[in-house]
Parts: structure tokens; sequence; C-alpha cells
């Protein structure tokens, strides 16, 4: 998957509120409610700079936050990217 | 008898409601809903005076059709992001089609499955993305009712979403394979209409055809007169398009749908003050009346009426969709289904 | 239809049409002194499929604004559990000015108890059990949360009591209060018990919610907390129109879950769930 570029709605797209760590996500285009995982937010958040590649969401992941050590963050971040895609709240353009 | 002329009168002329009583409005409210129409009936009704059990009622039903707008076009934007790859022509068709190109037809109107028609070639490609990629699958029906839309119906066995719960009817024809008039399916999606996210619509006349199509061929005319509506407002947008009515002829023709476009038109005309054209609409028929008489079959508590018309009428959608004997194993099948979950 | 009844319950108006009178007749004896609206909200219908079923072995269809294919027909002695049922469906499916929770209410000083789980769980008898015990009922199937303030709206329909929990009112209440035992129903035994009157002369008196359990009926006695997202999902799962009213009805639950305090609460008996209920209360909203 790591040469799809993905792209995200804009913030005011959603509503979120994080209960327990994890974050309820309102999508006004679809009316739909998620509940999703970190790094899920910090993806939504991310892309909000433009359409990116997972190696590109990666460094600006790396960049923002501290997530440790960076192999895991990969293979969270190709989980996390799926559901997202599944959802609808990421989609390739 | 009452029937179902209220609803008609309110929706024609909505200034007409101020006479109504309490009783009226009851009746009237309760035929819309049985008929899936209140959502259209709320919209005509807005910025006129209505008691206020009415307005909240009206209020009710726009925030439901505002749902069921939102949930449509997003269903169709998930189908487009998963099609998109194909490079296939995807037609929208009926309810989601009118929102989705902002017809008055789609104004107040619920809209149900997500309907679109592909390419016949198309037709496993998209089963297989939809499967794969979109999160669709079977919805579990029994093994007949499977071989039976593969064989003979003009759709795949429709698709539910696993986590959306809304079903994709993916149509490669208008009308069922066994059917009499053979639509030009093909000739239909090479007419199309494409919109500003790549999604396609019928051209003008071929949505009047299939919607006429789909009036009289789909079921006993159950909902008939909320598909009459559909007609009514896709004809009063498309009156004043250049050349739409000679079009509209042609295209009837040409999908061996003369008959059901006319007989359509005269019935709008006849129930909505439709504007048509004498020369699509032909002249009126006997037959005409005992139509009319089947759509307003319902009464004041929104319950059906004329129960012999309308399995007259279901009968005889059925004859039109499929050759005699196979409609005889159809409807045993059917039958001993519904015996055993009867008893 | 030949026969009809209106009545008004909390904020929701119905009118009940029936080929028969006598499952109307028991209705206007319960709901008596409830309001008669004039233009109802919801229309449900009691019904023959078969003319000639009016008559003979009288088999009761459901009908109305909003209904389920395949509901299945009940006897004639059981048509007041179908006008109920129906009276229910239309809120399940048709209810738009309110969050609607699968859950009971009742209320004390101003400040409502909600109580939801799965159908069993006991939610219903409790509320009715404490409704005779200085709380003011408030519901025992649905409980409306106002879009705007998150306050509860009362619906205090016919509590539907059900099997064991018939005789533990059939000797403390006015017997004028009891509708006729229906046996071998699809639910089994039910009795439907009319609200006390200071539940149906406050219909239209709404209460902040200030306390959610998740009573747990015939466990050893239990009492645990829940996380807040689990209590969301829970809460959109006993809500039918969570979805459909969209933003506003994420708003009004997110609200709810992240103000209230809510519990699991496992109990043995009724008489230990109403100790439980009452000292929790006493702990978390009094």
């Amino acid at each position: 998957m790591s040469d799809a570029i993905f792209r995200a709605d804009p913030p005011e797209a959603r509503r979120m509120v994080m209960l327990d760590g994890v974050a309820l996500i309102f999508h006004r285009p679809s009316g739909l409610t998620h509940i999703v995982a970190p790094p899920a937010p910090q993806i939504l958040e991310a892309l909000g700079e433009g359409d990116a590649s997972p190696d590109t969401l990666l460094e600006r992941l790396q960049r923002d936050y501290d997530f440790g050590a960076a192999d895991d963050l990969a293979a969270a971040l190709d989980a996390r990217l799926a559901e997202l895609e599944t959802a609808g709240l990421v989609w390739r353009p | 008898m009452s029937d179902a002329r209220p609803l008609v009168r309110a929706l024609t002329d909505p200034a007409s409601t101020g006479d109504l009583d309490p009783a009226g409005w009851t009746a009237l409210i309760a035929m819309a809903r049985a008929e899936q129409l209140m959502g259209t009936l709320a919209h005509r009704l807005d910025g006129l005076d209505v008691p206020d059990a009415v307005a909240r009622i009206c209020a009710d039903a726009r925030l439901s059709i505002d749902h069921g707008r939102r949930q449509a076009l997003w269903e169709a934007e998930m189908a487009r992001r998963v099609l998109a790859p194909l490079g296939e022509p995807v037609v929208l068709l009926k309810g989601t089609a009118y929102v989705a190109a902002g017809l008055s037809a789609g104004v107040g109107r619920s809209i149900g499955d997500l309907d679109i028609l592909v390419r016949r070639e198309a037709l496993d490609a998209v089963e297989r993305a939809l499967i794969a990629q979109g999160g669709w699958e079977w919805v579990k029906e029994d093994e007949y009712d499977d071989a039976y839309y593969r064989d003979h119906m003009h759709e795949l066995p429709p698709l539910i979403h696993k986590d959306r719960d809304r079903m994709i009817d993916v149509h490669h024809t208008v009308l069922p394979l066994t059917a009499k008039p053979m639509p030009d399916a093909a000739a239909m999606i090479e007419e199309s209409e494409a919109l500003d996210d790549g999604l396609r619509i019928l051209s003008p006349p071929d949505m009047i055809c299939h919607a006429a199509a789909h009036l009289f061929a789909d079921g006993d005319l159950a909902g008939g007169l909320r598909n009459l509506w559909d007609i009514d407002r896709l004809l009063r947008d498309f009156d004043e398009r250049d050349g739409f009515w000679a079009a509209l002829g042609e295209r009837a023709d040409r999908h061996q749908l003369a008959k059901p476009v006319a007989c359509a038109l005269r019935l709008a005309e006849t129930l909505y003050e439709t504007p048509v054209d004498g020369d699509v609409a032909g002249k009126s028929r006997a037959g005409d009346a005992l139509y009319v008489r089947r759509l307003l079959a319902r009464d004041d508590w929104g319950g059906e009426t004329r129960k012999g018309l309308r399995l007259a009428f279901y009968i005889r959608s059925h004859w039109l969709r499929m050759p005699p004997l196979m409609l005889a194993r159809h409807l045993w099948t059917k039958w001993r289904g519904k015996a055993h979950h009867d008893s | 239809m030949r026969h009809e009844f209106r009545v008004q319950v909390g904020p929701a108006a119905f009118r009940i049409g029936s080929d028969w009178r006598q499952p109307l007749d028991q209705m206007a004896a319960l709901y008596n002194g409830y309001p008669t609206p004039e233009i109802p909200d919801f229309t449900v219908r009691l019904f023959a499929r078969r003319f000639w079923r009016r008559f003979l072995r009288p088999s009761v269809m459901i009908g109305g604004d909003y209904m389920l294919p395949d509901a299945a027909p009940l006897s004639l002695a059981h048509g007041m559990l179908g006008a109920e049922m129906g009276m229910n469906l239309q809120m399940a499916l048709g209810q738009r000015r309110y969050l609607l929770l699968h859950a009971s209410a009742v209320e004390r000083d101003g400040k409502a108890l909600l109580m939801t789980g799965e159908s069993g769980a006991g939610k219903s008898t409790l509320s009715a059990l404490l409704g005779e015990r200085g709380w003011r009922f408030m519901g025992d199937e649905f409980a409306l949360v106002d879009l705007e303030n998150g306050a509860i709206h009362p619906f205090p329909r016919l509590v539907s009591l059900k099997n064991e929990a018939i005789s533990l009112f059939e000797d403390s209440v006015d017997a004028s209060r009891l509708g006729p035992l229906m046996r071998d129903t699809p639910k089994g035994d039910i009795r439907h018990l009319r609200p006390p009157d200071d539940a149906v002369e406050k219909m239209h008196e709404p209460a902040h919610p200030a306390l959610l359990l998740f009573p747990r009926f015939g466990h050893a006695p239990d009492i645990r907390e829940i996380g807040q997202a689990e209590v969301f999902v829970r809460l959109t799962q006993a809500s039918t129109n969570y979805v459909m009213l969209g933003e506003v009805g994420f708003d009004t639950l997110s609200r709810l879950v992240t103000t209230i305090p809510s519990r699991a609460v496992d109990y043995p008996d009724t008489e230990s769930a109403v100790d439980s209920v009452e000292r929790l209360w006493a702990e978390l909203a009094a």
C-alpha cells in the first residue's frame, strides 16, 4: 500500500469526543459515528496538511508525536489506515 | 368507500388543505405515510399555516428525509470509491439519482436501497470489487431466490454492507430478462450524463422510460402513487428542455416501452395534473380508470383497500415479467415458503 | 376501522383502530384519565387478515404507520397486547423529537434514574416497583432524552408485567389498575398495570438524569463501574433512533454519557435490587 495516496475530509467534517483514551468521531458527510483508537485521530489530523502516502504520513506523525519504536508505528499506521478507509474516513483520490 | 384522493389533492394543491378538519389531517397523514409520501407532503406543506400537531409531524418527516438523503448519497459515494478503479460507467437509478442530480423528484423523497446500472460485461468485476474491497456481502437468501435472481432478473441478488447494513442492487438491464419489452440498457448507459463526482445519471428521456417501466413492472403497483409522483416531478423539470418530448417518444420506442410510458403520462396527468405531450401520451384508454382505482386503493387509516383489484394487478405484473410456466413455478415456491412461515 | 381509541402518553399521541371492540374497551379502562389527542402522531391498526377471521377464530394482525414485515398475528384474547406492541413499534421506528432509549426511568427530588439492559434484565419490573415505593414512575420501556437540554421526558404507558413479575403486584395494587391476565402470549403470561396516578398527572414534567444503571437479574449481587466509551456504545445499541438523529443524537448521547455516573448492577432478586438502587442513588446522585 506504500505507493497509495490517501485523503481525508477537512476537520470541520468531523466532531470528535475523547472517552477513556478512544476517540468517538461523528462524521458529518455520512452521519455515521465511529470509535477509533490511536493513532487514528492523529492520522486524520496529519492528513489535514494535505494528501499523503503512508511514508509521508509516518514522517508527519513522527515529527509531531512521540510514539516510540518506528517499526511498531508503521504497522499500526497501516492497520489504522485500512480501518479508516473501510469506515470512509479516508480514501484514495 | 374512502380512497387516497385527499393525498393526491394535497400534493397537487397544498393550499387546499386549508379546509381540512382534524379527522381530515389524521387521514391525510396516515395515507401519506402508507404511500411513502410523508416527506414529500411535508415539503409541499412548507410555509403553509397548518395545525401545530401537523407542523410537528412534518418536521419529523423532514428530519427523516434529510437523514435518508445523507445516507443515500453516502452509499453512492462509497460505491463510487470502490468502483472508480474499474473505469466503468456507474449509473445511479431512482431516488439516489434524483437527489444526487438535484432534481425536484428528490425533494422530500424517501430512498431505500442504492440502485446502480452497469454494463452487463462489467457485472462480474463490479460484484467482485464490491465484495472484496467494499465490504458488501450476500444477503443470506435461500438457494432458490439466488438462482432466480441470477437466471431471470435484471440485477444481482442484493448485496448488503456488513457494517452499514445498507443494500445495493446492481442492475445490468432495466427489466427482468424474462420480461417482454427489452429496453436497450447499453444505449441507456451510452446516453447517460456524468455528475461532478464522476457517477452518472440517465438522460432525461431514459429517466422517464425507466421510471415508467419501474411503475408498471415492479410488483403490483405497490408504491405506485410515489412512483407516479416521481414521473410528475421529472416531467415538470424536463418539460421546458428543447426537444425533450420528441426525444422521449423516440427513446420510448427504442426501449419497447412506448405503451408503459404513454400510460404513465396519462395517469400522471389525470392524478397530478402533469403537463404532458399529447403525441407521446396518446389517447386515454378504458383500462386507465382501473389503474387509477388501483393507485388510490388506500383508506383513512392507511390500510389497503380493493383487495381483489390489488391481487389482479399482482398476478398481472408477474405475468408480464415471466412466461407462464416459470410464473407457476415461482408462485408455487413463494407460497410454499409462505405457508411454512405461517404455520 | 370499526372501533377507535385515542390516547396521549407523555409527548406522543396515538390512535388505535380495531376491527374488534374488546381490546379497545380494555385499553380505555386502563388509560382512563390520560389526555385524548385531536391529531395523533401515530396510527396503530388491529385488523383481521381475512374478513371472516373477524368472527371465526379471530386472529389479530398488527399494522400502523410504521411496521415490520412478518409480524405474527395474535389471538383476540391478546388483542390489547397487540395494540401495546403496535404503539411501541411506532415509538421505536417513528420517534424523531427525542433521543429514544430502550430504558426505564423513575424520578425523585426532580432527578431521574435511568435503567437499561437487555430484555429480561428486570429494568421494567424494577421501575414499576420503585414507582410503588416513593419514586415517580416515568416509564418502563422508553426514556425520551430532550435534544436541547438532555432532560428525560416521561413515557408512562401501561406497564407490561411478565410471568413472575405479575404476582409481585397482584396483591399490592388496586385491582382496577390491572388489565386482564393474558396467558401463553408469545412473551409468556402478560398482565398490564396502570401506572400510579402521580405518573399520569406528571406525564408532561421532564427531569434531568442523575444516574444510569445497567441492572441484570439472576446473578450474585455485584456492582461494577463501566467505562464511558462502553456506556456510549451500549446506549447506541439501546436506541432505535440514534443514527437517524444524526449530529444532534451524537451531541445528546455524548453529553448524557459524560455528565452522569453509570454502574452495572447484578442482583439475585428484586428486594436486593431495590436495596442496591437506593444505596447507589444515595452515594452517586442524591
